[in-house]
């Protein structure tokens, strides 16, 4: 993707302020609808996720006690990665946006909750909730976007460590908690600077989240194994922890990838949002930056309703369980006003973001000028543009471009 | 009297302290050890958050619970609900009420009522509720409360009891459902297998015979020469005149008095047993009912921790209002979707500026901590105190 202010066409071209306003007053309707019916069958809804996902682990680690066996280990570890999965996605993310702060319940509110999870819930509300959520898609300012290890959009300028980004992603995925961890502390910016230098403020939180990577280890690779010793379990049920944990891992980070690094999911340049952006035009950037999942109602939930990606983007503090009835609304606005409402079933986005990961991984244009024929003088291109220096880079890269578009012109 | 009786008992628990503490330590630290091992099996729950699953009303829990066990109606606008508390429910003294957390429609609601039950083998508390018109909690207690369902409770309080050891003579003047503390109250003393030595006149007040809650169960005490019962409905006696007691309490000079019920009666009381040189002891009962300011636009004060108050109109966010200020406000998104802002309102009224949906807070109403507020979409509707040190529980 490219930023939509440098497109050939601008996808929002269509639409005058005046559309953009209008569009902002038909979405806080369809949210004041959803205000107006919150109660007791939310409440009701969000209280059964909660029983049944602690009863779920609890059953889990119960069964893991005598993973010796074969079979009682594939249970066990299959209950304990759906239980991880229920607890980040339906339950932690959701109730940490606050979506169930209506309830006045504390042991339910976004000021209490912890997560089960190495980045701490204070780390996750600020980059999450305040950072991402507020700078959607832009370019610079969104760290969401490659997590600042990772160039998931042409605009973000190509060097020769992306050659590497399908492995970073690959490993990323599987870690994907400490990932968080990191990108919430901004780890990489805060490492560059030096020691003496580090903010007070980073420090406290450094130490904050070393504390809650102990504890979550702690209880996953030394407590829950060692109380499996007196049934000779203690491998196994470690090997369950870490399973699950790699399923949660790997899950979570799909479905994320999925929510905006799909083809075809718009950026924003920094200088094209104005200094006062109006809510209408907040929400259309949240429609064209993100992208749904079509499924299952179990999928969905599973995914904590992020399937509904766009309809979360638009209204982050409203209960998961509703973005579903929500939805057709919302569609039905993007056809209205002419915009692409954009979603897929999960192979095809999964396959769609890791495509997009792997192409950027490569100088803008490389793939498109690349045949079977120009092969050789391609890769000793590529391999000059890697360890030549920064001059040559650049030279190559605007070449690259430039024979992209001669040869986009020409079919 | 009741201090004497709090005090003996303190006295009592300093001298049965040390050989609790000193025999069971190794029970103790082993109990805590298992504990401790527990907790960080679950983390990042505790294995209270665990437990509540299966046991939400055993005792060592940080907050106490109960689950309703029945509602009965009185009358055709009251009922009284029986509630089974949670094991570290530490008892009351007749009179006491209790602060009491409803979800109503999903939203938890604190009110407060005064406990009606007598003994109880079973440990099962009660409260009597009368359903005020447009009274949220109220009406969802006696008309629409799931039998089973789960509510939150805090230990009885309250001054409202008769004094120890008792007088000769007592009156008590209740009206409407100001006879809840007091019921409680007859329940407890003649439960007891010697009726107690006092005198006791009741005038219950009522707006006619159908809505006077314990009617029966008080004319029975009154038939059986219990209490001298004196049954007053507007309907028929006209409105009571304070005026009118000593004509309906003959030797009212010589009784202790207690009344409970609204707050016109009970001045209208205060001010005419303070002309006669008698001591009164009142229970008011607040039904909640803030303003918002008037017209639905202008804004407020708000009063912050530490003691500043500044002026907020109708329009700013109490956020940005505060910082103008020079106020150290936690903040983030500053367009309501981050929840990085929010605090708690111990009191008064804010509007949500992007819908017009009003919250209240009420002392001693609303949760003990306030009600957490969003500052960044909030607006001041009256008169507000926040918390802005304290991020809400």
């Amino acid at each position: 993707m490219t930023a939509i202010t440098k497109k050939p066409v601008n996808p929002t071209a269509h639409l005058t302020p005046e559309d953009i306003e209008q569009l902002g007053i038909e979405l806080d309707a369809i949210r004041q609808d959803v205000l107006d019916t919150r109660g007791e069958k939310d409440a009701a809804y969000i209280h059964r996720v909660v029983n049944v996902q602690r009863r779920l682990e609890l059953a889990s680690r119960a069964v893991l006690l005598g993973s010796a066996l074969p079979p009682l280990w594939v249970l066990g570890t299959v209950g304990l990665s759906v239980a991880k999965i229920l607890e980040n996605m339906e339950i932690g993310h959701n109730v940490m946006h606050g979506q169930w702060d209506w309830m006045r319940d504390p042991k339910i509110h976004s000021t209490t909750w912890e997560w089960d999870n190495a980045s701490t819930a204070d780390g996750w509300k600020h980059a999450h909730n305040e950072i991402h959520h507020t700078y959607t898609n832009i370019v610079g300012k969104d760290n969401d976007l490659g997590y600042g290890i990772m160039r998931v959009d042409e605009d973000q300028r190509w060097h020769p460590m992306y050659l590497a980004q399908p492995l970073w992603n690959f490993i990323n995925a599987c870690f994907f908690e400490y990932g968080i961890a990191a990108y919430d502390l901004e780890l990489g910016r805060n490492l560059r600077i030096p020691k003496e230098k580090r903010s007070a403020e980073f420090k406290a939180n450094l130490s904050k989240t070393l504390k809650k990577i102990r504890k979550q280890a702690t209880k996953d690779y030394v407590v829950n194994p060692g109380l499996a010793i007196p049934f000779g379990a203690f491998l196994p049920t470690l090997a369950a922890n870490f399973t699950a944990n790699l399923v949660r891992n790997i899950w979570s980070h799909s479905v994320i990838m999925c929510g905006h690094f799909p083809e075809g999911v718009e950026t924003f340049e920094k200088k094209s949002i104005p200094e006062r952006e109006t809510r209408g035009e907040w929400y259309l950037r949240q429609m064209l930056g993100s992208a749904n999942i079509s499924g299952s109602k179990a999928m969905h939930i599973m995914s904590g309703n992020l399937s509904h990606q766009i309809e979360h983007h638009l209204f982050p503090d409203l209960p998961s369980n509703r973005y579903a009835e929500v939805a057709p609304k919302v569609q039905a606005l993007f056809e209205k006003y002419d915009l692409n409402y954009h979603s897929a079933p999960l192979p095809q986005q999964v396959y769609s973001a890791w495509h997009k990961v792997v192409r950027l991984s490569l100088p803008n244009g490389w793939l498109e000028t690349t045949n079977a024929k120009n092969l050789p003088e391609q890769a000793k291109l590529l391999w000059a543009m890697t360890t030549k220096g920064p001059k040559i880079r650049r030279a190559a890269a605007a070449r690259l471009q430039q024979q992209a578009r001669k040869q986009a012109r020409a079919a | 009297m009741i201090f004497a009786l709090s005090g003996s008992t303190l006295v009592l628990m300093s001298i049965a302290l040390p050989s609790g503490t000193t025999r069971p330590t190794r029970g103790r630290t082993l109990r805590e050890s298992l504990r401790r091992v527990a907790d960080a099996a679950v983390t990042p729950l505790s294995v209270d958050d665990v437990l509540d699953v299966f046991h939400p009303l055993r005792g060592g829990r940080e907050s106490l619970q109960g689950r309703i066990v029945s509602v009965t109606p009185e009358t055709a606008e009251s009922a009284t609900i029986l509630i089974k508390p949670g094991r570290d429910w530490a008892g009351h003294v007749p009179g006491q009420y209790v602060r009491i957390g409803v979800d109503v429609d999903g939203v938890r609601l604190w009110r407060t009522y005064s406990l009606t039950h007598g003994p109880r083998r079973d440990r099962c508390i009660s409260i009597t509720v009368k359903a005020i018109p447009g009274g949220v909690v109220s009406n969802h207690l006696v008309h629409a409360v799931k039998v089973g369902s789960m509510v939150q409770l805090e230990q009885a309080e309250g001054e409202f009891v008769l004094p120890q050891p008792m007088p000769a003579k007592l009156l008590l003047v209740t009206a409407g459902s100001g006879i809840t503390p007091v019921i409680g109250m007859l329940r407890n003393l003649f439960s007891r297998r010697l009726a107690p030595a006092v005198d006791i006149t009741l005038v219950h007040v009522n707006q006619n015979a159908d809505t006077a809650i314990f009617r029966d169960e008080l004319r029975a005490h009154g038939d059986s020469g219990r209490i001298t019962l004196v049954e007053r409905y507007d309907d028929v006696h006209g409105l009571l005149d304070v005026s009118d007691l000593a004509d309906l309490v003959p030797d009212l000079d010589e009784r202790l008095a207690y009344a409970c019920g609204p707050a016109g009666l009970l001045d209208a009381l205060e001010a005419h047993h303070a002309e006669r040189g008698l001591a009164l002891t009142t229970e008011r009962f607040r039904t909640v009912l803030v303003e918002p300011a008037g017209d639905g636009q202008s804004g407020g004060t708000v009063t912050f921790a530490d003691g500043r108050t500044i002026e907020a109109d109708g329009a700013t966010p109490i956020l940005d209002a505060a910082e103008e200020a020079g106020v150290l406000m936690p903040s983030g998104c500053r367009m309501g979707i981050c929840m990085g802002c929010v605090i708690p309102m111990t009191d008064g009224a804010v509007r949500d500026l992007r819908n017009g949906a009003v919250t209240v807070a009420v002392p001693g109403e609303t949760g003990s901590a306030g009600v957490p507020i969003q500052t960044c979409i909030s607006a001041a509707a009256g008169a507000c105190h926040i918390d802005e040190g304290a991020r809400s529980r």
